[in-house]
């Protein structure tokens, strides 16, 4: 399998700290690639390497076969990577449906349209509804989004990253804070995704994580200490020491 | 959603077509109904004004009519794009100068002065937008408010044209060669139709695909960048628009005063703008209008009362401020 994005010798600090410690990594096309690793492990800042909000100190970020190491996030998102935040990042005075609408109409033909109003174009709002359809978003559609509830905002920030037609999709905690059956839904969404999407999935959640991911890596002080398939990870003594072992205790 | 090509047909198009709209378009549709009543009033007013034989109202109307164009462009970028810019003044004063200075080189063509005016206004704010919006909050505020006092500078040290003291303008600008803005009449309902054809051009705007973004970059900047939008050129686009408006307003208000003067582009007329919008209502394009004719009229009620108007000025901003979020529009939509 060929490597859509392949980190080589990232680094990254904050001050004195190594958040981000010699990282190199591949992952390929099609596959959903989990990063774990405790906290404070520098996974989130990791993906705002990778998706352009924060600069490398060095190191290079090669995706779909172009150098972004320095290209701002916007000319990455245009690539194909797009990502969700840790904290739900959605603009909360905008419906649903517009929220979605927006990324769809980012890469459908120029912005700079001064009349005419966007939601009477069709085929923004078909793809807008089709991305909405595949969180199960359909009935909230016309929800200001900042009036859902903190499962259906996951939701929603996942249809809008669906919405660029990403290659390569971050997901940082999608299953931070939401209850026992959102995280079930959100799982089963991912499920359905999973295969039709190249994705890089953090979370903590570890059942999610195992029912979910090809390849796992593992992330301790900004350094990646494992990776491999999920039972070889697991079994993995420097990781049971490391990190899951920690959780064991 | 609205033909905006003339103001002439803006005017009868104010309401929005939709017929099942969502209840997030209900606001929008209200609005709509309050700018028409608006623009009626302003429309017969003179009428009014006439049976009263006071020509001092007619002008307090046009003046804030003018203001009112200033506060609906500053409403684009501060209540549409989150940019709080203290330096809009400067670009009245731009309008104002345009006007003056062609003037005193006997260039009264109207054509010509506004071409100026826009042009001037535009490359202002190309430029020094291109610097402010690097910087964010405060840093902004504090940019922008640097390049209307250099304009304010630039202006009181213009010893040719008048330096402090400003210039007297000799006439009206002239249309086609003839004096018919001389003709109060003529002019106010020019006047009118400026703010008709700018409140019809924003609502468009901010309405349009361009406006989308704008607002979403105001929402949350970060999430638009990460679905592939550069807030920075949105911003830019829209700051050039609004410094443009702002410029035209000037245009009128030196026509409007026959008079052009550095205190029209202190920091403290950027502040004045600032107060119109947000007391009227930001991000809502009727709100401004609502807020520069309250203003102005609050104004010039208290400065009848009393000399020390500003005492009591101040406190009734401060409640409007406290008391009435989302502005005098607001505050009415919520006793609905
Ligand atoms: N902007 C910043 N400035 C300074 N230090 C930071 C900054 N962002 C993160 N850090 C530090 O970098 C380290 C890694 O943070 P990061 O958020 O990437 O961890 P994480 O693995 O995502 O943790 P969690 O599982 O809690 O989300 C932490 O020690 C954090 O305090
Ligand atoms: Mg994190």
């Amino acid at each position: 399998m060929s490597a859509i994005l392949e980190l080589k010798h990232l680094r990254k600090n904050y001050g004195a700290l190594a958040v981000t410690d010699d990282v190199s990594l591949a992952v390929d096309a099609g596959e959903l690639h989990a990063i774990i690793g405790p906290n404070g492990a520098g996974k989130t800042t990791l993906i705002h390497q990778i998706s352009g909000l924060a600069p490398s100190d060095s190191g290079q970020i090669l995706f779909d076969g172009r150098d972004v190491t320095r290209a701002p996030m916007h000319e990455r998102v245009r690539a194909g990577l797009a990502r969700s935040f840790q904290i739900t990042s959605i603009l909360p005075g905008f419906t649903a449906r517009e929220n979605v609408a927006v990324a769809v109409q980012a890469r459908s033909g120029s912005s700079f349209r001064f009349f005419g109003d966007p939601a009477r174009e069709r085929d923004l709002d078909a793809q807008a509804m089709e991305a909405l359809a595949i969180v199960g978003l359909t009935g909230r559609a016309d929800v200001t989004a900042g009036q859902l509830s903190h499962g259906e905002k996951r939701q929603l920030e996942l249809a809008i990253g669906l919405a660029t037609r990403p290659k390569l999709l971050l997901l940082d905690e999608p299953l931070a804070g939401t209850g026992k059956e959102e995280s079930e839904r959100v799982v089963e969404t991912l499920l359905g995704l999973k295969g039709r999407y190249t994705i890089v999935l953090i979370e903590h959640d570890m059942d999610a994580v195992f029912a979910l991911a090809d390849r796992v890596s593992v992330l301790v002080y900004g350094r990646v200490v494992a990776t491999g398939a999920p039972d070889a990870v697991r079994s993995d003594p420097a990781v049971r020491e490391a990190y899951l072992g920690e959780e064991a205790a | 959603m609205l033909d905006t090509a003339s103001p002439a047909a803006a005017k009868v198009a104010a309401p929005p077509p939709e017929a099942g709209a969502t209840s997030a378009r209900a606001p929008l549709i209200r609005r709509e109904a309050l700018a028409f009543a608006l623009f009626a009033f302003f429309a017969i007013a003179p009428a009014i004004a006439q049976v009263g034989a006071e020509g001092y109202l007619l002008s307090l109307v046009i003046r804030a009519m003018i203001f009112a164009i200033a506060a609906l462009s500053l409403d684009l970028i501060l209540g549409y794009g989150a940019l709080v810019s203290f330096g809009h003044a400067a670009f009245v004063g731009i309008g104002c100068y345009a006007v003056g200075i062609l003037m005193a080189h006997s260039v009264s063509d109207l054509f010509v002065q506004l071409l100026a005016t826009l042009l001037a206004s535009a490359l202002f704010a190309l430029v020094t937008g291109a610097i402010s919006l690097r910087t964010k909050g405060v840093y902004f505020i504090m940019i922008t408010l640097a390049f209307g006092q250099m304009i304010y500078f630039l202006t009181t040290s213009l010893a040719a044209y008048g330096g402090d003291d400003g210039l007297t303008l000799p006439s009206r600008s002239a249309v086609f060669g003839t004096d018919v803005l001389e003709n109060d009449l003529v002019f106010y309902y020019l006047v009118l139709a400026c703010l008709v054809g700018v409140y019809a051009l924003l609502r468009a705007i901010v309405g349009s695909r361009f406006g989308r973004v704008l607002r979403g970059t105001r929402e949350n900047p970060v999430r638009m960048q990460a679905i592939g939008y550069d807030p920075y050129r949105y911003q830019l686009v829209a700051y050039v628009i609004a410094g443009m408006i702002a410029g035209l307003s000037g245009f009128l208000l030196a026509n409007h005063i026959e008079f052009v003067s550095p205190a029209f582009i202190s920091w403290q007329r950027s502040g004045e703008l600032i107060i119109m919008v947000v007391l009227g209502g930001m991000g809502t394009l009727v709100g401004p209008i609502v807020g520069a004719m309250s203003f102005l009229f609050l104004e010039e009620i208290l400065a009848r009362i009393t000399q020390d108007w500003k005492l009591i000025f101040g406190p009734l901003l401060v409640l409007v401020a406290l008391f009435a979020r989302g502005g005098i529009l607001g505050f009415f939509r919520r006793k609905a």
